[in-house]
């Protein structure tokens, strides 16, 4: 059975993401003014699992062993009929 | 003696590090693409600079995941020296050989200059031939430098003297104006716990010769040919 799985990685609370704080003072120039702006990238990954539980053991297996860096990121996944 | 240069898609050093062990330094030493694999026994591996695979989804991530990979993992497992500058030590990290990770520059640009770096231990295969405390100025070239580890790993890293480079002045002094990048104290080469595999984010392949304005690099690849040289006298 075919999933969808929508994998979201973000750097960890209080990690420094200087892609948002150059993009927030380009938002400023502007004219938007925010209090705040962070990244994450977003992977839509479609595979064969048998299940549910299998699609996101498999999506999480993706992040752990690629898409994640543990040392700096934490993820996020959903997986989709 | 041999060593061994793995190119990747995208390495751009490659031929700058062979040069300097070959025509430098005088030692046998091999371009090996990374698809055809360590089909020999090398006593060191280099992992040039470059952008392989194009720095996708992270500088050194695809390449840390390639079959090669593996190979320079046991020939470290097996106590073999191992150099990553650069993108080179980008992949060491993503590959796990080393700890910590090496992460967009604090100030998101390229930045390609000169810099001076501190030796923070002489007691690695790669750093013997210098005194502790020296200034060494060699160029970096990067835009993912910026060394990140957790808190209790950076302790760890302290106490066992795993770290072999920082940046720092010309006198050696540890200044926020001298960490270009906004690493985590300042650290720029970092040492494995066996101490036979060495990140490092300076070119020392581009400040080996004086015709270049600096060959303080030189001795990283002297005191790797010193302690083959040492082990091989000891097994012979």
């Amino acid at each position: 059975m075919i999933f969808l799985a929508k994998i979201t990685i973000g750097l960890k609370e209080g990690m420094l993401d200087p892609e948002a704080l150059a993009i927030r003072h380009a938002l400023g120039n502007l004219g938007f003014a925010t209090e705040e702006l962070r990244t994450k990238k977003l992977f839509l990954v479609r595979f064969d699992a048998a299940d549910a539980r299998e699609a996101e053991e498999k999506a999480k297996g993706m992040c752990e062993r690629l898409l994640a860096n543990p040392v700096i990121h934490h993820f996020e996944v959903e997986v989709h009929r | 003696m041999r060593f061994a240069v793995i190119q990747f898609g995208g390495s751009n050093c490659d031929r700058d590090a062979h040069y300097v062990l070959s025509d430098i330094c005088g030692v046998d030493c091999d371009l090996v693409w990374y698809k055809d694999r360590l089909s020999r026994p090398y006593d060191a591996v280099i992992l040039p600079g470059g952008f392989s695979y194009g720095d996708y989804l992270r500088a050194g991530a695809i390449a840390a995941r390639t079959p090669v990979m593996k190979e320079v993992t046991a020939h470290a497992e097996k106590g073999g020296l191992v150099l990553g500058i650069c993108n080179g030590a980008q992949i060491l990290a993503e590959s796990g050989l080393v700890p910590g990770v090496f992460t967009i520059n604090a100030y998101p640009k390229f930045i390609c200059r000169k810099v001076h770096l501190r030796v923070e231990t002489t007691d690695s295969p790669f750093t013997s031939r210098y005194k502790s405390g020296d200034v060494l100025q060699i160029p970096i070239a990067h835009k993912e430098g910026r060394y990140v580890i957790p808190e209790d790993q950076l302790s760890e890293l302290n106490e066992r003297g795993q770290i072999a480079f920082r940046f720092c002045d010309e006198s050696g002094n540890l200044t926020p104006e001298s960490n270009p990048n906004g690493a985590l104290e300042h650290i720029t080469g970092v040492l494995n716990k066996n101490r036979n595999v060495l990140a490092m984010m300076p070119h020392p392949e581009r400040a080996s010769e004086e015709i270049l304005s600096s060959d303080d690099g030189k001795k990283i690849f002297l005191s790797m040919i010193s302690h083959i040289e040492h082990a091989k006298g000891v097994t012979c």
